[in-house]
């Protein structure tokens, strides 16, 4: 089996982690580095819910292979707040009630977080264009894209 | 809108678990690693029906890292049921409920019965393992007649799918109420319609899931991502024949279940039998495909609607015919069938009912329960038929359903007693919002305006479960857990009886913490379904607080020097009523009690008992629920003619809440709902040929997205029941019910076109834009 040791800088932090080449990022971050924050869906890339930022960038965790993200900063749910001290981001979903079962938000929160990054504030159809690749079963995404609206206003 | 006379109810609280969950902290099913577990994985069945001949697992058993591989022959034979009424009644009450034959079993017996039938299933120390060993099971079966038809399965000469079900009949269900005959002779308009609606699948974004482990004393423990832990309990202790306090499930974080994780269609007892076997704790996890082609479906049917009305639009008779497709197992089918029934004219005065509803067996996966259950698809009938017959006498369909709108006061034909009733209130504002009267006057092209309105429980009162515990203790700082029942699956329960605590008790709503649904420590409460976890589990709720509060009362009198009766408790104080300097701490009083005198700790107990009927199956009638929900909404539609396309722009909904214990989490009850109802209206359908599902992806079935959602108004109307006034009423699913009728109507209103057939997808808008043309 093709194993190879890398180091994989999540949320500020290092990890020398063993993996096998076809292993998925989210596998590794869950399996191995006990971030369960980003969640699997599908698998296949449809739901958002393992999305993660790589380089500020927002990639889907189950499509990218952990071996081809060595020496990129990732980010996942678990490295938004600084501390105790939610994002804003994080804040505004709480307050906002955009948050109902849980399983898309640490998606939907990256996402936001990346349209955030590069668009200090966005319209209503840029946030939900943003967020078209986060699916969510409960909230009808109404709150959410309020929360979004209201962190960029903040 | 808040209540003045509570602090904490009526208000637009944050979540109790929002911090854990926007920090990737809350720890669902997936999330959970036990050492030395091991991961499961079932085998199932290539063929809709067929009999299992031979299972020859040597192979698999041999691969390096297997553990165990399991068929039928494995369990214990028994099978288990989602509506196993009358095990558990009492002996002197037996009788009383009619039973229903149980016919799953966690691994097929003897043969399989849809295409995704569990066969067999493996253990192993990773999942690609247990994969692998799936495909070196080797199954010979003999193949059987299959039917996919639900019109032909009573025919004669059908395959018989369950040797107990003649004519493939799970059951069926004649009523008759009134002088239907007589209400229509009096009728001046008839009109007879079919319509049909679609097998959709609730996709909850996270795929079912469990971890299983036994102890040494054989007891076993389950973390289940069910929306019902005491119902699982049940079925679990009777699968694998056990008795229940054996049995402990606990639901982790529970990312969604619209229904879906209320029946047995979950991993959790193939996982228990896998780790019974092998002495180590096992974790199952659904694959998204097998969310899709092994879970239950929201009953697809064939409803037939036969509604007479006065010229002035005063209804007069109803006739109802309602075939539905349930698949190959029972799962929740009787209750779909009666709530089906029961709903049918639950919006409207109408005296003259008659139903007749049958539930058939087919070689598909399982009808089950999902949001709205049973009463979306009659009222997507009769509410269109309703603005076809408005559209005949030249009424307005706001006009039409004021007309026939429910009173609070009022009893329907099937013995509903309605004591609060805001439909009207619901249907005028929902009008007045939309400018219902200006936009008809003067419509757009292609642009359509649609109202449609609907009815739900708050809990019904159907066998095992007919009540819900509570228990709330202090802490030696005045700080308050509530142990409760009610499982939070996303809704927001936990969130909802913590402040109806806090209110009671005076306490802030910080102080309150929350344990819910472990079957070991938690009261017992029927679990989130059939929309009870408010007003069930929030009066149960109250009564405990109510208890504790009292205790409190009993040693602050003493060191007060005042009667119990005197006393209240607000922002953390306990004071003598009139008397504002004469107050004392909370936690003084509970450290006082636990330091001095007895060293009684104070903890509350209190229960709801559904002021109601028990479900009567055979006659239909009966009230079953203490608080029925009213709810209308106006769809604003925009139909592209060249593409078919439509798409809803706005929905502006009026729901009468009764007590609204937290606005904010309504409104998002509501949004999911009209969301949901939305796919359902136009995109949702699991499609089969052959008995295989074709669209097993999010992006095949067709989930929208963001930018496929619609503006939602939310208008909470807050009845009062004078009797009762603490009536938080359901807001969970009622909203879902009146939604894909009145994008139905919002459809026609803008291009003139009716679809019967859900969903309304483009190739049926612009085919029967082709016929109108013509």
């Amino acid at each position: 089996m093709d194993n190879h040791i890398i180091e994989l800088k999540v949320n500020g932090e290092g990890y020398e982690v063993s993996v096998d080449s076809y292993r998925t990022l989210l596998e590794v971050l869950r399996e191995d580095l006990g971030l369960t924050g980003s969640k699997e869906g599908c698998g296949m890339g449809a739901c958002g819910a393992c999305a993660v930022l790589l380089d500020n960038v927002v990639v889907l965790a189950c499509l990218t292979l952990a071996l081809s993200v060595e020496g990129k900063e990732i980010t996942t749910v678990e490295g938004l707040a600084k501390g105790e001290e939610l994002s804003p981001l994080q804040q505004s979903f709480i307050d906002h009630g955009a948050v109902q079962c849980g399983f898309c938000t640490p998606g939907m929160l990256i996402s936001s977080t990346a349209l955030l990054m590069k668009n200090f504030h966005p319209d209503e159809h840029q946030i939900q264009m943003a967020l078209s690749g986060n699916l969510c079963r409960c909230t009808g995404y109404v709150k959410i894209v309020e929360a979004v609206k209201a962190a960029s206003e903040h | 809108m808040e209540n003045k006379t509570y602090s904490v109810i009526g208000k637009r609280k944050p979540r109790k678990d929002g911090i854990a969950k926007v920090t990737g902290d809350a720890r669902y099913a997936d999330d959970l690693k036990l050492p030395g577990m091991l991961f499961g994985k079932i085998l199932r069945s290539p063929h809709p029906h067929a009999r299992i001949v031979n299972i020859d697992a040597s192979r698999a058993k041999r691969l390096a890292g297997v553990k165990a591989v399991i068929t039928g022959k494995d369990t214990a034979g028994l099978p288990y049921g989602d509506v196993d009424t009358s095990r558990y009644l009492p002996p002197h009450m037996a009788g009383e409920v009619p039973d229903f034959p149980n016919v799953k079993h966690p691994l097929a017996l003897d043969k399989v019965r849809y295409i995704g039938d569990e066969v067999a299933a493996v253990a192993a120390t990773d999942e690609a393992t247990a994969l692998e060993a799936l495909e070196l099971i080797e199954v010979e079966y003999e193949l059987l007649p299959h039917n996919f038809d639900p019109l032909k399965a009573m025919e004669e000469g059908a395959p018989q799918i369950h040797d107990y079900a003649e004519k493939n009949i799970c059951s069926k269900i004649f009523w008759d109420f009134g002088e239907v005959e007589k209400g229509f002779s009096k009728a001046d308009l008839i009109r007879e319609d079919r319509f049909t609606t679609s097998a959709v699948t609730h996709t909850p974004l996270e795929p079912r899931g469990c971890v299983a482990v036994f102890d040494q004393t054989g007891k076993l423990t389950i973390w289940s991502s069910t929306q019902s832990p005491y119902m699982r309990r049940q079925q679990l202790s009777k699968a694998l024949d056990m008795p229940e306090s054996s049995v402990r499930v606990v639901t982790p974080f529970v990312g969604g279940g619209v229904g879906g994780k209320v029946c047995s269609c979950e991993p959790d007892f193939q996982a228990a039998l896998l780790s019974r076997i092998t002495k180590k704790p096992v974790k199952i996890t659904y694959t998204r495909e097998e969310e899709f082609t092994a879970t239950c479906k929201r009953h697809p049917m064939i409803i037939d609607l036969k509604t007479g009305v006065k010229k002035d639009g005063t209804l007069t008779a109803v006739q109802c015919d309602i075939l539905a497709d349930g698949g190959a197992y029972v799962f929740t089918g009787p209750v779909v069938l009666y709530l089906a029934g029961a709903f049918l004219a639950t919006a409207y005065r109408l005296p003259n009912v008659r139903y007749s509803g049958y539930r058939v067996f087919t070689n598909k996966m399982s009808s089950g329960a999902q949001r709205g259950h049973g009463a979306v698809q009659p009222r997507f009938a009769v509410e269109s038929q309703l603005d076809m017959i408005a559209e005949e006498l030249g009424i307005d369909p706001v006009e039409i359903r004021l007309k026939n709108a429910l009173h609070p006061g009022d009893t329907t034909a099937n013995r509903f007693q309605v004591k609060t009733c805001g439909l009207k209130e619901c249907i005028e504002l929902s009008a007045e919002h939309t400018h219902w009267k200006e936009k008809n006057e003067s419509p757009v092209p292609n642009h359509g305006i649609g109202i449609s309105v609907g009815a739900f429980i708050s809990g019904m009162a159907i066998p095992p479960h007919t009540s819900s515990g509570a228990q709330v203790k202090f802490h030696e700082d005045g700080a308050v857990t509530l142990l409760t029942g009610v499982t939070e699956i996303g809704q927001g329960s936990d969130t909802i009886l913590a402040q109806i605590v806090a209110d009671e008790l005076g306490v802030a709503f910080e102080d309150v913490r929350v344990v819910s649904s472990d079957t070991e420590i938690t009261p017992v409460h029927a679990g989130s379904y059939s929309s009870r976890g408010t007003y069930w589990g929030g009066k149960a709720a109250k009564a405990a607080a109510f208890d504790a509060k009292k205790q409190l009362f009993e040693v602050a009198a003493g060191l007060l020097e005042a009667n119990p009766a005197d006393l209240e408790a607000r922002d953390r104080m306990i004071f003598v009523k009139g008397s504002p300097e004469k107050a004392i701490p909370i936690r003084g009083v509970v450290l006082a009690s636990l330091m001095e005198g007895d060293g009684n700790p104070i903890m509350g107990r209190g229960f709801y008992k559904a002021a109601a009927d028990y479900v009567n199956f055979e006659t239909g009638e009966g009230n079953v629920t203490g608080a029925y929900s009213f709810e209308a909404q106006v769809a604003e539609v925009e139909v592209d003619t060249e593409t078919g396309k439509a798409r809803l722009h706005k929905m502006t909904v009026g729901h009468d809440t009764g007590t609204a214990i937290n606005p904010m989490s309504i409104e998002g009850q509501m949004e999911g709902s009209v969301s949901m109802g939305m796919g359902q209206a136009l995109f949702e359908e699991s499609i089969m040929k052959n008995g295989v599902i074709l669209n097993t992806s999010f992006v095949d079935y067709g989930l929208h997205t963001s930018m496929d959602m619609a503006k939602v108004e939310s208008i909470l109307v807050e009845t009062e029941n004078p009797d009762d006034p603490f009536e938080p009423k359901e807001a969970g699913e009622g909203t879902q019910v009146a939604t894909p009728s009145a994008i139905s109507n919002a459809i026609y209103n803008a291009v003139g076109v009716r679809i019967k057939e859900l969903p309304i997808t483009p190739e049926k808008i612009l085919k029967a834009l082709e016929e109108k043309g013509k």
